[in-house]
């Protein structure tokens, strides 16, 4: 596929969309190491954590070999107003039922952007989806058994978990915030648009938390999150990438 | 990663095999000197149960509790090669932890109780992890020579008598070399990089020294106590003997890095092969043990909340087989 300046230009932004989801709920989900609630969990969301920030790093070289800065520079050294994070990535871990359900929701969307994108026009983006869609596939079969097993274990883990799916379910909405690029991406093939994930991500999450007795708001009580890939972010985001890159700016042309 | 186990040598030797079978007691050491190992469901000494629980499980405590000085630098590894590697580090730390516990569950007492016991002050832990990790370059120090020291230690518990624990350990052993190589590339790169990284590693070294040195426990009093768990291998060797090799195999190598260690009195006395140095504080040892330590309070306080916040998880776990129906009204 041949594409055009302005093109590289959208496709660059939906890369970098994707990249920093992935990083900064990667360095989220690192921050429950040696704080599990059991230490099989602190291993698990260890792992998912590795392979998130493994898929940014990937995306950000392609992204380098499209002219962008080095990794290092563009995830240590970057200013929050240049990062495309949804909302729902950057919250603090808080308790467990929170980062359970935002990995809930995420993974699902995430398999599913990768799913689509395996059949991507733009040929490394479609490799690293089919590469990376089976890896995702192990996230989500750890946070739907999660999600089934605390939905309905007991009367406080039930609580617990749909007052996490309140909280959590506009942030999450936050993730498909479409873009001024969404046709330009379309015309050429690389991405069908993100109204059309939501639609595949709502039949899939619904039919789980059905499972898990949890109860999604209704359509009218809707208020996704948006900002986060116009570069407004929360609160949130800029001490984390503060403490991440404290020691890389020490000097950013030393080698680590 | 874990130096050695705390010995109580205030229980008379006599104590130890006390009320045993002498017949059982013949049979159990004989195999123990054909090399064989013991297994959960074999008759053993309650004293040498005994002490393998509070050594796996100082063991265990260690892991969990030494995943705390690293994983606070995860979030401030600089780059993607250190972030991922010391992510995987930590992980490997915890997993550790569980795969010990699952060990000493084998002698009979639980992992919940193992962990009360921690947050309870009543069970230890390695003392090296009651210092904080203030720079990255305490985080390669730690992952350096804080893990060689365990390596030493685990390599020779490993050919112990204990079959679960001796299986462990091969697991543990092998993953902590790779530990070892991340400390040591990582050091390597401080100690060749900027004045800045220098200073960074160098300083980290001189903090380290002492805890280092701390690290494989006081010099053994020779009573009969440790001669009959070392008959038994349960301890393989002594504490002196693992810092003797512990420092014959390191400071060459932190020498060649022309990084200096603070002891003027640290040289290797080539008619005995063996390497003299300045005793450290042992007397700072016991206060840290005993909880004086800069950071005994805050790695107590960290699990303590760790275990109740997420009590509500293990809880939700007990009973499988019963499904919570919500109420409709």
């Amino acid at each position: 596929m041949s594409i055009n300046t302005g093109e590289m230009k959208d496709i660059k932004e939906f890369l970098y969309k994707i990249a920093d989801d992935q990083l900064i709920i990667g360095h989220r989900n690192s921050e429950w190491t040696g704080l599990g609630p059991v230490l099989e969990e602190d291993i698990a969301f260890s792992s998912i954590a590795q392979d998130k920030i493994g898929q940014s790093l990937h995306i950000y070289e392609i992204l380098h070999s499209m002219g962008e800065e080095v990794p290092d520079i563009i995830a240590f050294a970057r200013k929050a107003k240049d990062f495309r994070c949804s909302h729902l990535t950057e919250y603090p871990i808080g308790e467990y039922d929170f980062s359970l359900m935002r990995n809930f929701f995420f993974n699902h969307a995430e398999h599913l952007r990768f799913e689509m994108l395996a059949s991507s026009s733009l040929e490394p983006l479609a490799n690293l989806a089919k590469k990376y869609k089976g890896e995702i596939k192990y996230h989500i079969m750890h946070s739907d058994t999660w999600v089934k097993q605390l939905g309905r274990a007991n009367e406080e883990s039930h609580t617990r978990m749909q007052s996490a799916l309140d909280k959590t379910f506009n942030l999450a909405l936050g993730i498909f915030e479409e873009s001024d690029f969404a046709d330009a991406l379309r015309e050429v093939k690389v991405f069908d648009g993100e109204s059309v994930l939501q639609d595949k991500w709502f039949e899939e999450i619904s039919s789980i938390l059905d499972k898990a007795g949890l109860v999604i708001p209704e359509r009218s009580k809707w208020v996704p999150s948006y900002g986060g890939r116009k570069g407004q972010h929360t609160e949130y985001l800029e001490p984390m990438l503060e403490e991440m890159g404290e020691v890389f700016r020490l000097d950013p042309k030393a080698e680590w | 990663m874990y130096g050695n186990a705390q010995i109580d040598i205030k229980e008379k030797s006599k104590s130890l095999i006390e009320g045993e079978d002498p017949v059982k007691l013949a049979e159990f050491e004989a195999r123990i000197i054909r090399g064989e190992k013991i297994e959960p469901k074999d008759w053993m000494p309650k004293a040498y149960r005994n002490q393998l629980i509070r050594m796996i499980e100082q063991h265990a405590h260690s892991e969990i509790i030494g995943a705390l000085p690293e994983g606070t630098w995860i979030t401030r590894a600089p780059g993607f090669r250190r972030k991922l590697a010391l992510m995987a580090k930590v992980q490997d730390e915890v997993g550790h932890g569980q795969l010990l516990y699952s060990a000493a569950e084998t002698l009979g007492k639980t992992r919940e109780s193992m962990i009360n016991d921690l947050i309870n002050g009543k069970s230890k832990y390695s003392n090296v992890f009651n210092y904080p990790a203030l720079t990255w370059g305490d985080t390669a120090i730690i992952a350096w020579l804080i893990d060689a020291g365990a390596i030493i230690n685990q390599v020779t518990n490993s050919k112990g008598s204990y079959g679960p624990y001796c299986r462990a350990l091969e697991r543990i052993c092998s993953e902590e070399s790779f530990h070892l190589k991340y400390g040591h590339d990582n050091v390597v790169y401080l100690a060749t990089g900027t004045a800045q990284q220098r200073e960074l590693v160098q300083d980290a070294l001189t903090r380290w020294w002492q805890p280092i040195m701390h690290f494989h426990g006081p010099p053994d009093k020779v009573s009969e106590h440790t001669e009959i768990l070392m008959k038994w291998k349960v301890k393989m060797a002594t504490n002196d003997e693992m810092r003797q090799r512990f420092l014959d195999e390191y400071v060459p190598k932190i020498w060649d890095l022309g990084l200096t260690i603070p002891d003027p009195n640290l040289k290797k006395n080539e008619s005995t092969g063996q390497w003299e140095y300045t005793e450290p504080d042992w007397e700072e040892f016991k206060r840290v043990i005993n909880g004086g330590g800069p950071c005994n309070k805050e790695r107590l306080q960290v699990r303590r909340w760790a275990e109740e916040r997420g009590a509500w998880v293990r809880r939700a776990l007990m009973k499988p087989e019963q499904k919570y129906t919500v109420p409709l009204a």
